[in-house]
């Protein structure tokens, strides 16, 4: 993975020691909030219901072991024992004293880690597959382009006060596990006829309360464009996107409202001319040197035989389970990757403590070349585990209480923090998230579901994806009462697509039922082997919408 | 009639606090000092000197009635504000009061 040049080292320590700074004279009565607010909002620092919270950027969630330790550490002394993965691969304390942030980003930077980039109208930490550099079906390694874009985007003075937050998401493989088409940017690895590697370029796309699909602005751009065209599209943004209006300030409105021809004209005339006056070509030794960082661990020559896991596999059953639902194809011949469910039942999404990091941090060192990855569904993988290990590592899990096999299945639900921390919600997402895995226990019945994406969002901001879950519940404030709508048919996926409303909202103690009307409706509906989205694709709302109204 | 404090998150470390008599905060809403009929303007005048003394952040006023166990914040933000996450009872004010006769006592 990539190690922090001086530049890096000196760039985030001279940040701990501005902000260091910025907080004593806070503390001192020299800085206002007005003053102080937007300072620490660029470290990261927010204050929500109860305290403050401190968001700290897992760079296309990519983590060390050793960096994991450190989170563990973090957790364990200056919060309260615990962290949350968040939808942004990124990591979030919720109790952090305000004079004792300046001694654990000092901590973190020691490890190469900070919280630049999670907040303001700036370039946001981007975001990429997690099973980058190590996916069978991928065509290049999206971590080499998303490091260059950290590096590009990283206090860049042009795009440091952009109309509105910005996010860029990379995926390098044809299916798509990093939701590129609901971003700011969404890039996408192809190959032209000449089988060159290059980027599909998607643009305005986005949740909130302006759901839109992104817009392809470019078919094929060949690799040593990237940056170009990331400042020509950021530069038409940065002069043309709304600043008058919060909520019609992100780039989706600036498309949507120029029209996607016109915009991309726009952001082609502005690339000519900066190929023109300064071509800003990525350098081929640049872009190899970042590759290099990138370069694939000492793997083992195992060929395919794993008579470890095959015997496993023939005689525990509950690891056949964990298997099925956790294990993904790897490029390398012997290895697998796994993906570690953070949603234990009844739990709460995305939560480790410090123990559980601590575990995940060890499982990693022996198992997978001491790396970690974050993904944006808020749960963890080891992207490098061989085969004859896994069974292994399932017990590791288990021990930790990590092993809940439910990955992809209607229990691995994505919920944002919601009114029980976060300052902007509406309704509470959590406790929506526990019930909803209480009420789907069993796993026999959640295998025969089938894949199933349950993405709760606490406010419109959509945090928690919920335009693009297969159901997607939304709480909503009416009249001091928390109540959930709920859409059918998101799609995150390279098959993008936005929820339907299936009609009026639900009280907060009708939503459980709700969900189990909806899976009760698609199994009654589903034919040979279908998943969800398949079977509402072809029958559409109106049975789910009959049955979940029809008592009303 | 309708009754409200004033509330506001603690410089240090965010905890939630309400405005107490003679411009004192506190971390018990009982304790807190009411404004009656929406004359909550003499309580923001008060609270502002906590600005000044950089003790708390951004004051605001909210709506609080009478439960059977106390007062209580109308609104469910407030409330959870109040207690703590609801799904993690051993988090945030309510794991203070278990067991401790000063409940709610935050102090500055």
């Amino acid at each position: 993975m990539y190690r922090y040049d001086e530049f890096d080292h000196t760039l985030v320590a001279e940040r701990v020691t501005q902000f260091r700074d910025q907080v004593r004279r806070r503390v001192a009565g020299e800085l206002t909030e007005d003053e102080f607010k937007p300072l620490r909002l660029m470290n990261g620092l927010y204050l929500q219901l109860h305290a403050y919270m401190l968001r700290v950027a897992v760079p296309y969630g990519v983590l060390s072991a050793h960096q994991m330790r450190r989170l563990a550490h973090v957790a364990r002394v200056y919060d309260k024992g615990y962290g949350h993965f968040t939808t942004r691969q990124n990591i979030q304390y919720n109790w952090p004293k305000l004079e004792e942030v300046p001694d654990l980003l000092e901590e973190l930077a020691e490890v190469e880690m900070h919280a630049i980039q999670t907040s303001g109208n700036c370039i946001r930490n981007v975001t990429a597959d997690q099973f980058a550099g190590v996916a069978a079906d991928e065509i290049d390694d999206p971590r080499v382009y998303a490091e260059i874009i950290r590096q590009w985007s990283t206090l860049h003075p042009e795009f440091s006060f952009l109309p509105r937050k910005f996010k860029i998401a990379i995926t390098g493989a044809p299916n798509d596990r990093a939701a590129v088409k609901v971003h700011d940017i969404g890039l996408r690895m192809i190959r032209n006829e000449a089988d060159e590697p290059g980027f599909e370029v998607i643009v305005g796309g986005g949740q909130g309360r302006t759901p839109m699909i992104g817009h392809v602005v470019r078919g094929f751009l060949p690799v040593p464009d990237l940056l170009t065209y990331l400042d020509s599209v950021l530069r038409v943004y940065n002069q043309l996107g709304r600043r008058d209006n919060l909520y019609k300030a992100r780039i989706k409105i600036l498309v949507h409202e120029t029209g996607v021809d016109e915009f991309t004209r726009l952001v082609e005339e502005e690339f000519a001319a900066m190929t023109r006056e300064t071509p800003q070509v990525l350098p081929g030794g640049e872009l190899a040197r970042i590759r290099a960082y990138f370069q694939p661990p000492a793997y083992r020559d195992l060929g395919k035989a794993a008579p470890t896991l095959d015997l496993a596999l023939a005689t525990d059953s509950a690891f056949a389970q964990w298997h099925a639902a956790s294990v993904s194809a790897h490029k390398q011949t012997g290895y697998a990757i796994v993906t570690i469910s953070l949603k234990p039942i009844g739990g709460i999404p995305g939560d480790a403590s410090a123990a559980e990091m601590e575990a995940v941090a060890d499982l990693a060192e022996t198992f997978s070349f001491s790396e970690i990855r974050v993904t944006h569904e808020q749960n963890l993988v080891l992207p490098d585990v061989a085969k004859e290990d896994l069974y292994a590592v399932w017990q590791g899990l288990k021990e930790a209480g990590l092993a809940t096999p439910n990955v992809g299945l209607v229990t691995d639900i994505i919920a944002c923090p919601g009114l029980d921390y976060c300052n902007l919600a509406n309704a509470r997402s959590i406790p929506i998230a526990q019930e909803i895995s209480e009420r789907f226990a069993d796993l026999d019945r959640q295998h025969d579901i089938g894949e199933l994406k349950v993405k709760i969002s606490g406010c419109i901001n959509a945090c928690g994806h919920h335009h693009v879950g297969h159901i997607g519940i939304l709480g909503v404030d009416k009249k001091g009462v928390e109540h959930y709508q709920i859409t059918l048919g998101g799609d995150a996926t390279e098959t993008a697509a936005l929820g339907d409303i299936v009609g009026p909202a639900f009280s907060g103690d009708k939503v459980t039922d709700a969900v189990d009307t909806v899976v009760a409706v698609y199994l009654d509906q589903r034919q040979d082997g279908e998943r969800f989205l398949e079977t509402y694709r072809r029958v559409g709302l109106a049975p789910f919408k009959e049955k979940l109204y029809a008592a009303r | 009639m309708t009754a409200s404090v004033v509330t506001a998150n603690r410089l240090g470390d965010g905890a939630v606090v309400y405005l107490a008599p003679e411009g004192r905060w506190t971390g018990c809403l009982d304790a807190a000092l009411v404004a009656q009929d929406d004359a909550t303007e003499p309580l923001m005048a008060m609270a502002e000197r906590g600005l000044v003394d950089r003790l708390v952040v951004t004051p605001y006023v909210i709506a609080v009635e009478d439960g059977p166990d106390g007062r209580l914040a109308s609104h469910i933000k407030e409330r959870i504000r109040a207690t703590g996450p609801t799904v993690r009872l051993d988090l945030g004010k309510q794991a203070a009061q278990t067991g401790v006769t000063e409940s709610c006592h935050v102090p500055l």
